[in-house]
């Protein structure tokens, strides 16, 4: 630790580092690997991704790192910070959207002596990755943004709850701890003003419901993730009874960028509600999945077309899905709504965490709501009776759907479980688990009851409800399938049609998807 | 002198001191609100969802049990969607949790109307007896998962954390750690998990084996692996499920 007496010196070093560090030209001006932004794309959160190396903390500085912290701690009392982050309409990027502003009011308000910071790096939704680059890429971000809050609300130990399963998050993490802890930017007397702060990493064990806030925190202590009922919120009775500001590890990346920039800088994008920047890792049909940031107030349709490139092989659009595995899927009447916290809302689905799956026209929405149940039954904790029997009752009807087994009143029943799960759990997992379910029976209803009544599945995919078959003039008898089909369903002679057996066909699709000539057909009728 | 908070309770408007939980202010006026999970003497854990209620301006059904009472509000505990929903968390618990030793639930299923073969193809929940130790044995086939026995064994009373949960979502169980018989434990024995068990789930043996058939005198006789062979010699006409 440099023997610093002043703030003014931690001035001189910073502006020392930035003389001496060499500026580099972003990773994706150099390869081809990484995609340089879109027109519609700003880099806020990611400013650093593919631009510092990670693990020294004298390219962050370079990059105005710590400076917005130096500026707290010097020129700004605790109300101000709080102040500048509400004026910014900074609002959480966890997913609920509330104003983090507030929150931070509300911790600093609560009595106590000991408070503390809480990073929720358990980004658990299936294909996402969003904080998973900002805790790789620039963890010195994230650092700084939970130093200044904790300033802000006057809290003295922090944690960083980061899943298991980011092994690289959790090790550059703990570098750009040690690092920021070796320049006394962390630790006792941050840059010598006489304010203490720590951080420290916590694993969680690979729970999805442990990303909500009291599961969270439940598992830092030691037990197990389980949500318990609010109030109190954790601003009043957090993390071992103390009060805890519990944000996203987005919500704290965007902190120093507004104490740099200014609050009506950061107003300036976005809604009139939803401020800012959003990152979201495209996924599914689309040209170019990946991870995105666009100002908030972008419609759906820039972001599929303009951003993701359009569907892949020209295929028709179908639904997308925001919000992770508890969003609602929605179809193309829908695309020109605007990316904010309440129009999605209004629309059926969720901001969630940023998750975002395109869906192309081969896809069943009965399945995929199937999908999402498994998904969402298998994470629920099993505390509370609604969640815990609720979704898995869903699922079995679900199933029984795809199967070909559905019955008239099937829709009524998931109708009636949805609403009952919805406003009776204990916890977000559960009030939200129906979304998937709720907006493809709104948005898709006709393939539900095609599922039911005419036991066939529009999109072609829920295997009990498709039959394979070879078109005989189409078929030039090269074997391709008949080598490929694991069960030999299929016969023929060389360069003579071939022909599937449908007693033998379990229905894997491989020939479908190896036939060079298109000879096969997936029929459901 | 705690203050005093004024609420209206299914159009009464009442005053109750501050802190005081709805169901507790529903109460005094003479409302009784079903609970399952509810102890006077455990921690309130709002988990079984059977004492929501309906409070203006919120968006969710709010459990009652756990709820502090707050000025002006307007709680409504027998509206149409608290009824229904209480309806089906009863259809939900008996669609998949033997419930014939719960008389409180069963009166409740009578007075919801609530259709017992609402979900007839629902997975049940499938355990056999865990007859590990002299004292107890434990039925989870019956258990409802109402957190008592834990929280007996925990803060609540005893100290002992013998048991508690494994598995997730429909999967999860009361437990032991590593699943180990419970003499391999920390319990003590104490009985308090089966004075709070609501369900028959967690009963003494001798009550057990009574039930079982077998005559006071027959179960002072047998050791427990005498009683082991006979079982499986005698086939009993109603066998309370498998020994281990």
């Amino acid at each position: 630790m440099p023997n610093f007496n002043h703030p003014d010196m931690y001035q001189a070093l910073f502006s020392d580092i930035k003389t001496n560090t060499p500026i580099k030209s972003p990773v994706y001006e150099k390869s081809g690997e990484i995609a340089a932004p879109t027109p519609k794309e700003i880099r806020v959160v990611l400013r650093n991704y593919g631009k510092i190396d990670p693990e020294n903390i004298n390219e962050y500085i370079s990059q105005d790192g710590y400076q917005a912290l130096l500026t707290c701690l010097t020129s700004y009392s605790p109300e101000q910070v709080i102040q500048v982050i509400t004026d910014s309409g900074l609002r959480g990027r966890g997913g609920a959207g509330f104003p983090a502003g507030k929150k931070w009011q509300f911790t600093k308000n609560s009595p106590g002596e000991i408070k503390f910071v809480v990073c929720n790096a358990d980004e658990g939704d299936p294909g996402a990755f969003m904080n998973r680059r900002v805790l790789e890429d620039d963890p010195h971000a994230v650092i700084e943004g939970m130093v200044i809050a904790a300033y802000a609300i006057g809290a003295t130990q922090g944690y960083v709850y980061c899943r298991a399963e980011y092994p690289q998050a959790v090790r550059r993490m703990n570098i750009a701890l040690k690092q920021a802890r070796e320049l006394g930017l962390l630790g006792k007397n941050i840059m010598a003003t006489g304010f203490d702060f720590d951080i420290e990493v916590r694993m969680g064990a690979g729970a999805f419901v442990c990303g909500e806030e009291t599961a969270l925190m439940a598992s830092i202590e030691g037990h197990r993730g389980e949500p318990r009922p609010r109030p109190p919120f954790p601003a009043v009775s957090g993390l071992w009874g103390k009060p805890t500001n519990i944000n996203n590890v987005e919500t704290f990346a965007n902190v120093p960028q507004i104490i740099l920039k200014g609050a009506e800088w950061f107003a300036s994008m976005g809604t009139e509600k939803s401020k800012g920047t959003k990152t979201f890792a495209l996924a599914g049909d689309v040209n170019h999945t990946g991870l995105i940031e666009v100002p908030l107030g972008i419609s759906l349709r820039e972001i599929v077309y303009d951003v993701g490139g359009g569907i892949k092989n020209n295929k028709g659009f179908k639904a997308v899905q925001t919000g992770g595995p508890m969003g609602g899927c929605l179809p193309e009447d829908y695309l020109d709504t605007p990316v904010d916290y309440e129009a999605l809302a209004a629309a059926g689905s969720i901001m969630g965490s940023g998750g975002m799956i395109v869906m192309d026209e081969d896809t069943c929405m009965v399945d995929i709501a199937r999908f999402f149940m498994d998904f969402i039954q298998d994470e629920s904790c099993g505390k509370c009776t609604p969640c815990r029997v609720g979704t898995h009752s869903m699922l079995e009807i679900l199933t029984r759907i795809c199967e070909g087994k559905g019955k008239d009143g099937d829709i009524e029943e998931l109708e009636h479980l949805s609403k009952v799960t919805r406003i009776n759990s204990l916890c977000g997992l559960g009030q939200g688990a129906p979304n998937p379910v709720e907006s493809t029976l709104k948005h898709f209803r006709e393939e539900y009851e095609a599922h039911i009544y005419e036991k066939r599945c529009p999109a072609k995919v829920c295997r009990d409800l498709v039959q394979f078959s070879i078109i005989e003039d189409d078929c030039t008898g090269c074997m391709v399938c008949a080598r490929n089909c694991p069960v030999e369903a299929i016969e023929g002679e060389k360069k003579q049609p071939h022909s599937i057996d449908p007693e033998v066909c379990i229905k894997c699709g491989i020939c479908y998807n190896v036939c060079l000539f298109e000879a096969v057909v997936r029929q459901s009728e | 002198m705690k203050k005093e908070i004024q609420l209206t309770i299914d159009g009464n408007t009442i005053q109750v001191p501050e802190g005081t939980t709805i169901l507790k202010a529903a109460e005094s006026i003479g409302i009784k609100i079903p609970t399952i999970c509810y102890h006077d003497y455990c921690t309130a854990n709002a988990l079984c969802r059977i004492c929501v209620v309906e409070i203006e301006g919120s968006r969710t059904l709010i459990p009652s049990c756990v709820a502090k009472v707050s000025s002006d509000m307007q709680v409504k505990t027998k509206s149409e969607r608290v009824i229904k929903s209480r309806k089906t968390i009863l259809e939900m618990l008996v669609s998949s949790i033997d419930l014939s030793e719960s008389p409180e639930i069963l009166n409740m299923i009578d007075e919801y109307e609530a259709n017992p073969s609402r979900f007839p193809d629902a997975e049940r929940r499938e355990h056999a007896v865990i007859d590990d130790n002299p004292m107890f044995i434990r039925d989870y086939e019956k258990c409802i998962l109402c957190w008592r026995c834990v929280q007996v064994c925990a803060e609540d009373a005893q100290y002992t954390f013998a048991i508690n949960f494994s598995g997730r979502g429909y999967e999860t169980q009361i437990n032991t750690f590593y699943e180990k018989p419970l003499p391999e434990t920390s319990c003590v024995f104490c009985g308090q998990c089966i004075g709070v068990c609501p369900t028959g789930a967690l009963k003494p043996k001798r009550e057990w084996l009574l039930q079982d058939g077998y005559q006071p005198e027959e179960i002072m006789l047998l050791t427990r692996t005498q009683r082991k062979k006979k079982t499986k010699s005698s086939a009993r006409p109603s066998s309370g499920g498998s020994h281990e």
